[in-house]
């Protein structure tokens, strides 16, 4: 059975690689079979990269690259028109993207008229909460709303268990909070 | 009761040498290694080991440290990779000659050049002929569980031989998934307490090591090292079975995928096996009788398991993830078209090199292998023996 796959697309530095782990944690802790992986090239802040997700009720054996996966996570918006963020996903995908736009809006930029869009103002939130734009722990809010392998209570948890020895207490409220509010004000279209 | 973790390969193998808590550790770091030795020095910093790390100026230096501390007495470990593992060699060689039950730990990678980090089976396959057993991990679970095993193994009274356990750099070593881990006191209880041999640090029965042998013995004490590492198979068996009993994961020589009623098979080792095995389940949906044989061990050689296994096929695949500049196929397929050689029955066998230098390999390659052996079959004639899978050419 082919596992749920997921593409993450992100700038170097933006915490996409540490997202695609708390997914996998929050899949470990609903007894999931889980992988994350990034796209391992050049390391540089700024430049456009790819993480990756497999989950599954079953053992996962792939060990070959997401070509085809069901869910896109685009965490930095100026990627949604600089780099092909539909490649390989199907006519159900999902895109979810950090951004300003409606996902009627994200449509007509996309040109992607089946599926499902959902869109958050990701930085927009961790500005106001955590007084900077770290986005990837409120994409992972916005993830809850269409993607049911991990609930929303677990995903909080496995955001407190990767941060928990490294952020301050304060800091990793702010991060939960954030993540609640993308999960709240993510508009699916 | 199993816990559950989320690790990467590097992780589940530092969680292991953890476990085993050696007497040494000297290391230098290398890509894709590097992670596996960094939690590894975490570990002793943190004092939950009381293993003497050593860190060293060069991969040279790390296997001679070992070589030292093997020989004095102690359980002793490494990890490496590509060019870490070559800069190794003259060592590597020497831990086998004097028969020091070391474990290193490499995350395969492609040896330069050009520079290139990511994976390909070029550093292990040409320590191939160093006389260390080599054992391969198709994913975290089997790195962690191969590495517990090969404690086992190597200071086993019978083998008393380094071993490598390997894993697909960055594929497997930077992969995070689930990892069934042991409880410390089982890991305690299945490598059990050391037991050096002829240490040098037993000052009431001094011994010297690695003195000068010319024509008078050399090749004496190179026939016996020979007859270790052949030795060394049904050890590998039967630890393979024990740690079955502790943890419900017993390992063979090899790994044998609906073979059963297979007319075409494919050899592989690494990561490859576990897309492989995905691929075979769709062919065998579209009335493809299709299976796997997974190498595990592939030093030493396990030529009758092998022979047993593909004979009765019609079609063999063999494919290699490294290439032998000037050789009559890769490394892989070279050991096992001779192996078939005496077999009474032997199917036609190609040999596909891919994946160099961290090319990624898909079902839709694997399934491109299949075909192709089939197609050989139907005609009758191998047109190439030796070709490419995901090359552009």
């Amino acid at each position: 059975m082919k596992p749920l796959e997921i593409r993450w697309h992100g700038r170097g530095g933006q915490g996409v690689v540490t997202a695609s782990r708390i997914l996998a944690e929050g899949a470990l802790r609903e007894g999931k079979y889980f992988q994350a992986f990034p796209e391992y090239g050049p390391e540089r802040m700024g430049a456009p990269i790819k993480a990756f997700n497999r989950v599954s009720d079953q053992p996962i054996r792939l060990h070959c690259g997401v070509t085809n996966p069901e869910l896109v996570i685009v965490v930095d918006p100026t990627l949604l028109t600089s780099v092909n963020v539909l490649e390989g996903l199907g006519e159900d995908g999902i895109v979810l993207a950090n951004c300003e736009k409606s996902p009627a809006e994200l449509r007509d930029i996309l040109g992607f008229k089946t599926g499902k869009v959902v869109t958050v103002n990701a930085s927009h939130i961790s500005r106001e909460i955590l007084g900077r734009v770290v986005v990837n722990t409120p994409m992972l809010g916005a993830l809850c709303r269409v993607f049911d392998q991990v609930k929303m209570e677990t995903m909080l948890e496995a955001v407190r268990a990767q941060f928990g020895e490294k952020l301050r207490a304060e800091v990793i409220e702010k991060n939960l909070s954030s993540l609640k509010k993308a999960h709240e004000e993510a508009q699916v279209g | 009761m199993a816990k559950i973790m989320g690790f990467n390969g590097n992780a589940a193998v530092a969680y292991a040498m953890k476990q085993i808590n050696p007497d040494v550790v000297a290391a230098y770091p290398i890509t894709p290694q590097t992670d596996c030795v960094e939690r590894f020095a975490e570990y002793v910093s943190e004092g939950l080991v009381d293993t003497e790390f050593v860190t060293v100026e060069s991969e040279h230096s790390a296997m001679s440290a070992c070589v030292g501390a093997a020989a004095a007495g102690g359980r002793v470990m490494t990890a490496t990779a590509a060019n870490g593992l070559a800069l190794m060699w003259e060592i590597v060689y020497i831990a086998a000659s004097m028969r020091l039950p070391v474990v290193m730990m490499v995350a395969n990678r492609a040896l330069s050049g050009n520079i290139n980090i990511h994976c390909d089976h070029s550093d292990t396959m040409g320590a191939r002929d160093a006389g260390w057993i080599q054992l391969f991990s198709e994913n975290a679970q089997e790195a962690y569980d191969n590495l517990i095993q090969a404690v086992k193994i190597a200071e086993d009274m019978g083998v008393r031989l380094p071993v490598m356990v390997t894993q697909d750099g960055f594929i497997i070593s930077h992969e995070l998934e689930r990892v069934e881990i042991l409880e410390d006191q089982e890991v305690k209880q299945f490598v059990g307490p050391y037991q050096p041999r002829y240490p040098l640090l037993d000052l009431e029965h001094p011994v010297t090591y690695g003195p000068l042998d010319l024509f008078d013995y050399y090749f004496e004490h190179k026939r016996s090292q020979i007859e270790a590492i052949d030795c060394s198979l049904p050890v590998i068996e039967r630890v393979g079975q024990e740690f079955g009993k502790v943890s419900g994961r017993s390992y063979g020589l090899l790994e044998l995928y609906r073979m059963e009623d297979a007319e075409y098979g494919l050899v592989a080792l690494g990561s490859t096996c576990g897309t492989a095995k995905e691929t075979i389940d769709g062919l065998r949906e579209k009335g493809k009788k299709v299976g796997l044989i997974k190498i595990r061990c592939f030093r030493p050689f396990p030529k009758e398991a092998i022979v047993k296994a593909v004979s009765p096929l019609k079609g063999l695949a063999v494919l290699d993830r490294s290439a032998t500049f000037g050789g009559f196929g890769g490394p892989v397929f070279t050991e096992v078209r001779s192996a078939l050689y005496d077999a009474e029955s032997r199917p036609l066998t190609l040999d596909f090199i891919y994946g160099l230098g961290g090319r990624d390999i898909f079902q839709e390659d694997i399934a491109t292998a299949f075909s192709r052996i089939e197609e050989a079959v139907k005609t009758g004639r191998v047109e190439k023996p030796i070709d490419y899978l995901g090359l552009r050419e």
